[in-house]
């Protein structure tokens, strides 16, 4: 079987799809956030993809930025449900509503 | 244009004079009554003063002026017309505005408004020489205006009063139905002719008749509702008995020799545009004007109102004289009216000063001894109104009928002879009723003539009323205006010449006169009250009544008024209010109701409609997402 470019697209837009349904249905906050990673590495993987066939380096460097940016994004984002957490002692999403006032 | 005749230097200083006396007056002396009654008897003495110079440097057309107005194919100049016409109106407006303001000074005295009674008379005076002097219809028109706003100022000068309040805001609206006419009346004839120059007009119209075409009927009449406004002829002729409200000297001068006159002038000074058929309805309109007014002054009460009625009537005849084709003998009328009317209303200002503004004739008599100056002045004026030879209304009248022998006109020579006959009874019942017989009010025991202030303009007026018949004013007129008999004699001549030149006129004239005289007298010697409703009965409680006609008008404005103002009720409510004030604010309101169904604070809610916009976005920017086919 050869593996094209069509496959990588399909495993990284199935990828990416799962990523969004979590965030959108899922209630616990930090299941939440392990679907926007995935949708990042879908992301990534798509552009890796693409550099690979396309022979052109530009997607790679587009994913180490994605990669450092996403770390940073954990250590912030990771504190902030913790602390978070830790005020409401509760990690469901329907409870947090102060948008609205 | 540089002034190169000395009409053309003292024409604008007539004009302006007055202006000047009312704007001094009005910033400057307001608080000091004396001089400001000065400052407005100056004015206008002098430009009578002025207007009789330029009488006796003798006629000729004189006109100057400069452009006003510029506007695409439009020039209106303002510009001043000297002729014999207007220079016999300018004597008329200023000399017996002149006598009119000298009298106000006694009848005035006291009253708190003084200063402000001069200044608008003042500004009537300008406003009237305006529309006497103009020489384009545009000119015209803004002058007859004004002299419609100083009309109502005077008129509601008591403006504490409600009923002068009510008839000065009365005057003022039934004049706007007329004017309202005669603006289009204007536009018509400038549509049709390109120019509103009085001079220019009577130029390319005598060039070419038909330069109107098929609108020259209608240009004509639209041009007599402002005469009918003005000049209060039926159906318009309403406001003038209400205009009474205003001071007396004021009825003397604006709504008996000046003012109401101008619709007639303005007819002799267009006389040239209208059409025959527009004569013939003119004529029957002031034949009906006068008849029905005559009719109305036999059971009026008041002594201003009879007046009012009276002039009412004469407009009529003057107005009836014009339709008739002879402006001649309605300007001869006109001038002549304008003396013994304004006389004859001091004289009744001068009666109802004396009984402290007691206005009911049944609550007077015996007026005879005790006001004999009044009473003597009245009487000549009653003369001369009744057209008693060798009074001047006798001449002025006779002119009107012999001109409607002449024409053919028989109607309006029986007309004219009817009305004749009719202001003879009237104008006895209201001298024999007043000043004869026995007092029959309280105010009549401690009265006495009024101050000599008061005397000596009524005097002054008689004169005229006596001898205006045979100063030539006809002729004097008959180079200007068709239909005079137009032939110079000497004054002994003239006395005599309506009865040499139409016997048969004459004879009826005087006839009717002492017909009306007799059966006066017969009813009305002696009477303590009025004898006609007992025998009339109904026809008498109309004529008190004035036919009806504020009744009329009142349910016919009602009617349509509410029928106007239920339309406009609803369109408001539901049109305006309903559909655009609320409708757009319910929208809003509704919309914003939606849109805060989606700001449910939840985060996942805002990431679906992220995601879903972006689907929506990709879907509809991607090219092939749509089908196959692209």
């Amino acid at each position: 079987m050869n593996v094209g470019l069509e496959h990588f697209q399909i495993v990284s837009a199935v990828l990416f799809g799962i990523g969004l349904l979590g965030v959108l249905i899922r209630r616990n906050i930090f299941v939440i956030y392990m679907g926007l990673e995935m949708m990042l590495n879908a992301a990534n993987l798509s552009l890796v993809s693409f550099s690979r066939f396309n022979n052109d380096l530009d997607g790679q460097l587009m994913v180490f930025f994605v990669i450092t940016v996403a770390a940073a994004e954990v250590a912030v984002g990771l504190a902030l449900l913790v602390a978070l957490y830790r005020k409401r002692q509760s990690a469901h999403v329907e409870e947090l509503t102060t948008l609205k006032l | 244009m540089q002034p190169t005749h000395i009409a053309e230097y003292l024409a604008p200083i007539i004009l302006f004079l007055p202006l000047a006396a009312a704007v001094v007056i009005a910033l400057f002396v307001r608080d000091d009554d004396e001089q400001s009654a000065q400052f407005s008897i100056g004015s206008v003495g002098l430009a009578f003063v002025a207007s009789v110079t330029l009488f006796l440097l003798g006629g000729g057309r004189h006109e100057i002026g400069a452009t006003w107005l510029d506007v695409g194919g439009l020039q209106v100049s303002f510009g001043l017309l000297i002729d014999d016409l207007s220079l016999l109106m300018l004597m008329i407006v200023t000399g017996v505005g002149l006598l009119v303001q000298i009298f106000s000074k006694g009848y005035m005295k006291g009253d708190p408004g003084y200063s402000r009674y001069f200044a608008f008379l003042s500004l009537f005076t300008f406003s009237m020489l305006g529309i006497v002097l103009a020489d384009n219809l545009v000119m015209m028109f803004v002058f007859w205006e004004l002299v419609g706003l100083s009309s109502y100022l005077l008129i509601s000068f008591w403006f504490h009063k409600p009923s002068a309040a009510d008839a000065g805001k009365k005057a003022f609206l039934t004049n706007r139905v007329g004017d309202f006419g005669f603006l289009f009346g204007i536009l018509l004839v400038w549509a049709a002719t390109g120019t509103l120059n009085i001079g220019e007009l009577a130029t390319k119209l005598a060039v070419d008749p038909h330069l109107l075409g098929a609108g020259a009927t209608c240009a004509g009449l639209l041009l007599f509702c402002g005469a009918i406004g003005k000049s209060a002829q039926f159906p318009l002729h309403v406001w003038l008995p209400d205009a009474m409200e205003g001071p007396t000297p004021v009825s003397a001068l604006i709504h008996a020799a000046t003012m109401v006159a101008a619709g007639v002038y303005m007819l002799c000074r267009l006389f040239f545009l209208l059409t025959p058929d527009a004569l013939e309805v003119i004529a029957v309109i002031g034949a009906v004007t006068s008849f029905l007014a005559a009719l109305m002054a036999f059971q009026q009460n008041d002594i201003k109102r009879i007046l009012a009625y009276s002039t009412l009537s004469q407009l009529g005849y003057m107005v009836m004289a014009v339709g008739i084709g002879s402006p001649n003998a309605a300007m001869y009328h006109l001038t002549t009216h304008a003396f013994f009317k304004a006389m004859l209303f001091l004289g009744a200002g001068s009666v109802i000063h004396a009984l402290h503004h007691e206005q009911d004739i049944w609550k007077m008599g015996g007026l005879k001894s005790r006001l004999p100056g009044t009473y003597r002045t009245f009487w000549i004026g009653t003369m001369a109104l009744c057209g008693v030879w060798p009074f001047a209304g006798f001449f002025s009248k006779d002119a009107i009928l012999s001109s409607a022998l002449g024409n053919g006109a028989y109607c309006a020579f029986l007309i004219g002879t009817l009305v004749a006959a009719m202001t003879a009874f009237y104008m006895t019942r209201l001298v024999l009723v007043a000043f004869g017989g026995v007092p029959r009010g309280d105010g009549v025991f401690g009265c006495h003539e009024s101050p000599s202030v008061m005397t000596r303009p009524l005097w002054l007026l008689a004169i005229p009323s006596v001898i205006a018949g045979f100063w030539g004013i006809d002729v004097y007129l008959a180079e200007t205006l068709p239909g005079g008999h137009g032939h110079a004699s000497t004054w002994y001549e003239a006395m005599f010449a309506p009865i040499n030149h139409s016997p048969l006129a004459a004879m009826f004239g005087l006839l009717a006169v002492a017909f009306g005289h007799a059966f006066a007298r017969r009813l009305y010697a002696n009477a303590v009250s009025d004898p006609l409703p007992l025998s009339a009965g109904l026809l008498a409680k109309i004529m008190r009544d004035r036919f009806y006609f504020d009744e009329i008008y009142a349910f016919l404005i009602r009617i349509s008024q509410g029928a106007l103002s239920t339309v406009a009720d609803w369109f408001d409510r539901w049109i305006i209010a309903g559909l655009f004030v609320r409708g757009v604010s319910g929208f809003t309101d509704l919309f914003g109701r939606a849109l805060r169904m989606l700001q449910t604070g939840n985060l996942q809610t805002y990431a679906f409609w992220l995601a879903a916009g972006i689907v929506v976005i990709l879907f509809l920017t991607l090219p092939g997402a749509k089908g196959a086919g692209h």
